[in-house]
């Protein structure tokens, strides 16, 4: 077993490093962000365009928090769309009037200006809603783990999925359910309206200047990326891989299931909160509807577009398939049907459209549009089974 | 049915000379109404090289992943350095100082060589969610310690370094098997086990691998505990022998007394084996 005869000079491809380094990734990432932070100056503050950039930047990071437990720790979750509805109701219970008879209906107010300070129902200032969705779905993320930690692939995905169905249910009927003077959600109606982010020496966002909600959507974006990278090339990062790699190896080899598990699932959820709360003060409402299933597919689709596991595809993955959702659907495709003599409103078959790209995707390029750099390499290099490998070794 | 059986062998099981690394005791291992190990009594001595033989389906890998926690034994007691380690989690026991390898090579195939190695020090390293995300200097120096250290390990297995940034899956069949010793290594354990490491390997791949154990051994103080096939491997390298057959201990001893043990001829070599030796 020791080193013999000369060093073989490997083939091109296989010297490439796995990954980009940290230095590429930063000049990348100062690259694109600076792009992304300048643009707003060129564009109508409060226009369509202005709209879709800030939808955008949530759903990436929604994307990028759903891609470390799904494309990291390979945990297939097909109920992200819980943790969306825990940040949103994290704004409707403390950042709206929904609590009328809070504080003997004064209100409670913490740190927050004008108009919110004189409203009944509980404010806060939003920096601390953040910080408590960001706790209350890592919670819940930890709580869904939890039964199926026994469990692996398709029964994960069955798990999950009933989780989020069972927050949407909870979202939908929740009207029904009294408590603390009021019900446990608002059901269909929603809550609305919603405080708008108010942010210390800063003036409180507007609706027609989309801007700061933009900018504000940028920092987190910002967050998220750093905290995928650092983590990813991580001790907990590979435990992640090898976790979807190989479970009763990675645990033979010290990595403990149940805490790495959780980790997964927690930090991704907390990402998923951040944005739901994000998009709930955005929004101006929180409302059950928003919660369907196909939400998480809708997150799903994006990570699998862009390449599962890669941070820089999956941030392609939310950009494209977000503009496809609330800009080429609704303002350039809707106009086809008619112009072939059909009539129909094409944003109803938005799903269709979604699984028509993920069946083209899969046929003519599987790793995604940025796929990650191990990925791509295996399926490009892939010797691939262990049979090959082995008959390689066969006289 | 074999406690007589383990009694009389007990007698002559290293496990009277006292200094153990790893001690199980009367293992049995229940699957339905299959008894995969039945009443396993055996003990693996510090810095020996120790093999369990038998026929396939004789319940050698299964006495292993009761050794490693990744099976709850149905009766008996496992002890690791004098610490009972009975259907203890397999990371817990990994963090102990057992390592293993497998039988059909169970490499992180999207990893690259060094980075398997790397997860092999998982049990040794500190970092946590929060440390890892802020990159404080403690991290940020066990992270290139641990890769350091990986690096040397594959170069002790005699991985090229050229190879080390490859992906698993993409090597050769013969570097796996090494990468999967080093990934064990790693994590600098008391008691090494390798389920049939010379699998698949040719007669000259096999002896480096027999003079490399022989090396864990003098240079670096392990136990090691091999279930093997290949007889010229197992009576060479072995202090002692475990021989198993339908979950059950049917002999023991060094390689000479075990070659030379009539119900060992005949359960694991066959009968017309037999004969042959004796003709």
């Amino acid at each position: 077993m020791s080193a013999q005869g000369q060093p073989v000079v490997a083939p091109e491809k296989s010297r490439r490093s796995l990954e980009l380094t940290t230095r590429q990734n930063a000049i990348i990432a100062a690259v694109v962000l600076t792009v992304a932070a300048l643009a707003p100056l060129a564009l109508d503050p409060g226009g369509d365009v202005m709209n879709n950039m800030v939808l955008a930047a949530a759903y990436v990071v929604m994307a990028l928090g759903l891609n470390i437990i799904v494309g990291f720790a390979g945990l297939l979750d097909l109920g992200y769309v819980a943790f969306f509805a825990i940040g949103a109701y994290t704004v409707g219970y403390f950042g709206s009037g929904y609590w009328s008879n809070a504080g003997g209906g004064e209100g409670v107010h913490v740190l927050v200006g004008e108009p919110a300070s004189n409203l009944p129902g509980i404010h806060f200032n939003f920096l601390l809603i953040l910080v408590l969705a960001v706790l209350a779905t890592t919670i819940a993320g930890m709580l869904i783990g939890l039964p199926t930690l026994r469990l692996r692939g398709d029964y994960i995905a069955i798990v999950t999925l009933a989780f989020g169905e069972i927050i949407h249910k909870l979202t939908i009927n929740g009207d029904e359910v009294n408590m603390l003077g009021g019900q446990l959600t608002a059901g269909r109606q929603g809550v609305t309206p919603v405080d708008k982010i108010d942010l210390p020496l800063l003036e409180r966002f507007q609706s027609l200047d989309l801007r700061p909600w933009y900018w504000f959507a940028l920092c987190l974006v910002v967050l998220v990326l750093f905290v995928n990278f650092r983590l990813r090339d991580s001790r907990l990062g590979r435990a992640w891989i090898a976790l979807r790699e190989d479970e009763v190896a990675a645990s033979s080899m010290g990595v403990p299931l149940v805490k790495t598990k959780l980790l997964a699932y927690g930090t991704g959820a907390a990402f998923g909160g951040m944005s739901g709360a994000f998009l709930a003060s955005y929004l101006n409402t929180v409302n059950a509807d928003q919660f369907a299933f196909s939400f998480s597919i809708f997150i799903l689709a994006m990570i699998i577009l862009g390449g599962l596991g890669s941070i820089w595809g999956v941030v392609l993955g939310a950009i494209v398939l977000s503009l496809i959702n609330y800009h080429f659907i609704p303002n350039v495709f809707n106009t086809w049907p008619s112009k072939i003599g059909l009539e129909f409103d094409l944003t109803e078959l938005s799903f269709g459209i979604f699984g028509f790209l993920l069946v083209i995707m899969m046929v003519l390029r599987p790793e995604g549009l940025l796929p990650e750099r191990r990925r791509q390499m295996e399926l490009e290099e892939g010797v691939g089974t262990d049979e090959a490998v082995y008959e390689s070794r066969m006289p | 049915m074999s406690g007589a059986v383990s009694a009389s062998q007990a007698d002559r099981s290293p496990a009277a000379a006292g200094d153990n690394i790893l001690e199980a005791k009367n293992v049995s291992k229940i699957f339905g109404g299959l008894t995969a190990v039945s009443d396993v009594t055996f003990a693996i001595p510090r810095r020996s090289i120790v093999s369990i033989i038998g026929p396939n389906g004789a319940g050698k890998t299964t006495f292993f992943n009761i050794l490693t926690g990744l099976y709850k034994p149905s009766l008996g007691r496992v002890s690791f350095d004098g610490r009972d380690i009975t259907g203890g989690r397999p990371d817990k026991i990994m963090a102990l100082g057992v390592a293993r390898t497998f039988q059909n090579i169970r490499l992180f195939g999207t990893m690259s060589a060094i980075e398997n190695v790397m997860v092999g020090q998982h049990s040794r390293m500190k970092a946590g969610l929060f440390g890892s995300i802020l990159g404080t200097p403690g991290v940020r120096n066990e992270e290139k310690r641990v890769r350091e250290h990986a690096a040397e390990t594959l170069e002790y297995v005699g991985l090229r370094p050229n190879t080390h940034d490859q992906l698993a899956i993409n090597l050769s069949y013969g570097d796996q098997r090494r990468v999967e010793i080093a990934r064990a290594l790693a994590s600098d354990p008391k008691l090494l086990l390798l389920d049939e490491p010379t699998a698949g390997m040719n007669p000259a791949e096999s002896d480096q691998l027999t003079d490399f154990m022989r090396r864990l051994r003098d240079e670096r103080g392990l136990s090691i505990l091999l279930i093997e096939h290949d007889m010229k491997v197992i009576m060479g390298v072995s202090e002692h022998i475990t021989v198993l057959d339908h979950g059950e201990n049917i002999a023991e001893g060094g390689p000479d007394e075990v070659r030379s043990n009539p119900k060992v001829i005949e359960a694991y070599l066959g009968k017309q084996a037999s004969q042959e030796m004796n003709g």
